[in-house]
């Protein structure tokens, strides 16, 4: 079983919409959004919800108004800046809870509850492509990574049981802790970046990231055409760093006219887009060990 | 006034707004990076650094002599940063979140304050705008205690400059971007009138309208997409402060790095237009009276 | 005394190794001399955020082995588990708990080095 894991770095290189024409064009897949902070793979492919299950992570500090006696001991210990004064007595923001648990341990009162967080639910999915596993946080909510961990675990369950061989993942921008779990366990990384200042200088340190947690990384350059001359650099840099370049694809407004119909741009009819796009995949299989 | 420059989806405008805005704005005026794991303001600003410090977070140091192991640390450690089994003690400062919660609680006073690197923030002078931000270290997971110790210096700053200040947030609407945006004036939201981009900005009017502070959406790449986010922002009265037409010349040239509000006069004029809309959004008192004067 | 602890699926010796250390169902704790078992249920590591590992690593410690046997660890339960002095045999993901425990005793069993499993 081989786990793919598509990154960026950089938002808005086109991580999403490559990952949905990736889940057309491959065979027997599992497919996953880990993207669970902003996820819109379901977008393109429009799930039918088997299974819903809550997610809980961590806790929240509430402070029972009656028996809190007002010495402010917690907002003193909160390094959070989370517990502010009220009229009553003391609250606490749960915005700004860490969900450390100090104030309920320090609190002379014992005026302070601790429950579970509940921070959003995941879902088991039916698409036209295959079966997605997916999520959403509730808005605001923390991001360290569990989530993406018990989406990963069951896809992988999920592949185990069907005999399939490949688990897809749509990644985060970033290289924050939920990009770190995306990493984790997989076979290959493919970063989607753009011929601009930002797209190359993200590129580099979402690629440090996968090298720091020794992750292949294979690269696909999006938008092409908008900078050669940034595309020449990008191309220089992955030399050097042996990242095969698996495309080099153009700016093609196809990709919004499929997303706006809710299609992945290889269901529309055949463009040099798809076309390039289609060789990519065939090399991320031949690159993943993939023996299809 | 601080404004936050948000977004739900990633690659909207964010910095391509900021850099924009705060080159363009009347008065003194401060582009703050806050999105410390993929910093970009830099690029278009091109700032002359003045100076930078490396950020730390205290992270519990064990002198094992005074240990009893008597666990109480590792009990209250929420995060499994302490670990204290048999006659071992062991931390994994990685995942310590800095609460100093062991270090409070310890009876014997065996734990004192050590350090993890977060990364580095540096400042400096663009012409006539200034510029501080945070550069996350490559493998630190956790971008909110680098971002506090950012705003804790715009805080500094600020009161000595006594402008304003402009940041430039993270993507999408988990604990990094709610960071970014929480501590500021008027919150800005960019988008682009793309399914994707109406899905996240509705993620993000969720996560940040209970924050309290006016908020406003600045369109970008207008013409291309639908108009589902006109019709979103007219449902919840959400007013759109500037539309960015959908143009390949303008995307050619931010993939050159040029800020946008340079390229010509009527995309100067979008920004000047924005800025006034943001003034006027974050003190609708002091523009009232203007009028009456 | 010698007691190992392997991670099962099961309180029994006829259940199979559980492949994950961290969010393993339990451990199966064996005594070489006289394969007398006891359980010990891993619920409480398995709902944590992060950790899960090292939670894991506390209870195997408290219970006094010198050797754990399992599919994979991470590098953080591994330094946990090398901290409190116990061994750890990796790659017994697809036999029995009673196989395992029968590869050890035969000295089959390779002591790791280091975490098979990079880390999150």
């Amino acid at each position: 079983m081989r786990e793919i894991i598509i990154i960026s770095g950089k938002g808005g290189t086109g991580k999403t919409s490559l990952t949905g024409a990736f889940a057309h064009l491959a065979a027997d897949k599992i497919i996953c959004d880990l993207d669970v902070d902003a996820p819109d793979l379901h977008l393109l492919l429009q799930p039918t919800k088997e299974r819903l299950e809550e997610f809980y992570v961590g806790h929240e500090a509430e402070i029972d108004a009656e028996k809190c006696d007002g010495c402010g001991l917690c907002a003193t210990m909160c390094q959070f800046g989370a517990i502010r004064e009220n009229g009553a007595g003391f609250a606490v923001d749960p915005v700004r809870c860490e969900g450390c648990k100090v104030c309920v341990a320090f609190c002379p009162a014992a005026a302070i509850r601790f429950p579970e967080r509940h921070c959003g639910h995941w879902y088991v999915s039916a698409t036209r492509f295959g079966p997605l596993v997916h999520a959403q946080l509730f808005p605001g909510a923390e991001n360290s990574g569990r989530l993406v961990m018990v989406l990963k675990q069951q896809a992988r369950e999920l592949a185990k049981a069907r005999g399939v061989d490949l688990v897809l993942c749509d990644g985060a921008p970033g290289i924050g802790c939920p990009v770190i779990s995306s990493l984790s366990g997989a076979h290959l990384a493919v970063a989607v970046t753009e011929p601009t200042p930002s797209g190359r200088h993200d590129l580099e340190r979402v690629a440090a990231l996968c090298r720091h947690f020794q992750t292949a990384l294979a690269v696909i350059i999006n938008k092409y055409d908008l900078n050669p001359d940034e595309t020449a650099r990008i191309e220089v840099f992955c030399h050097d760093e042996s990242y095969p370049v698996l495309a080099q694809l153009p700016h093609d407004p196809l990709v919004t006219t499929a997303m706006i119909q809710g299609l992945v741009v290889t269901e529309l009819p055949e463009s040099d887009f798809s076309r390039e796009l289609g060789q990519a995949w065939s090399r991320i299989e031949e690159l993943a060990g993939l023996g299809r | 006034m601080i404004v936050a420059i948000a977004s739900g989806k990633g690659g909207t405008g964010k910095t391509t707004v900021a850099a924009s805005l705060a080159t363009i704005w009347a008065g003194e005026v401060l582009g703050v990076d806050l999105d410390v794991e993929e910093p970009n303001l830099h690029l278009f600003l091109r700032p002359a650094i003045a100076g930078s410090e490396m950020a730390h977070m205290t992270v519990p140091t064990v002198a094992e002599a005074q240990c009893t192991y008597c666990g109480a640390c590792s009990e209250l450690c929420q995060f499994k940063a302490i670990s204290v089994f048999n006659q071992v003690i062991i931390t994994f400062p990685e995942m310590c979140h800095g609460c100093g919660g062991c270090i409070a609680i310890c009876p014997e006073k065996a734990l004192s304050a050590g350090q993890r690197e977060l990364g580095e923030i540096s400042w400096g002078q663009a012409g006539g705008v200034g510029f501080l931000a945070g550069r996350l270290r490559i493998g630190e997971a956790m971008s909110p205690p680098l971002m506090r110790r950012v705003k804790a210096r715009l805080d500094q700053m600020l009161a000595a400059t006594g402008g304003d200040a402009i940041i430039d947030a993270p993507p999408g609407v988990s604990c990094p971007a709610v960071n970014a945006v929480m501590d500021s004036d008027v919150i800005l939201l960019v988008t682009e009138p793309t399914p994707f981009g109406v899905y996240d900005f509705q993620l993000a009017w969720e996560a940040f309208t209970p924050l309290g502070k006016p908020m406003g959406a600045v369109i970008n790449r207008a013409g291309l997409g639908n108009d589902a986010i006109y019709r979103f922002c007219q449902e919840k009265g959400l007013p759109i402060l500037a539309e960015i037409p959908y143009d390949r010349a303008i995307a050619e040239a931010y993939a050159r790095g040029r800020i946008i509000a340079t390229v010509s006069t009527g995309l100067k004029a979008i920004f000047v237009s924005l800025r006034d809309q943001i003034r006027d959004l974050a003190q609708p008192n002091r523009s009232r009276e203007a009028a009456h004067a | 005394m010698n007691r190992i602890a392997v991670t099962s699926e099961g309180p029994s010796l006829d259940d199979q190794v559980d492949p994950r250390f961290g969010r393993a169902a339990g451990f199966v704790v064996v005594d070489l001399e006289t394969m007398d078992t006891q359980y010990i249920d891993n619920g409480q590591s398995q709902v944590m955020a992060q950790g899960a590992g090292i939670q894991a690593a506390e209870l195997v410690a408290r219970a006094g082995v010198s050797c754990l046997l399992t599919g994979s660890v991470g590098p953080k339960a591994f330094q946990a588990l090398s901290a409190a002095g116990i061994k750890v045999g990796q790659n017994l993901e697809g036999l029995t708990v009673r196989a395992a425990v029968e590869r050890f005793k035969n000295n089959q069993v390779e002591i790791a080095q280091a975490a098979n499993r990079a880390g999150r």
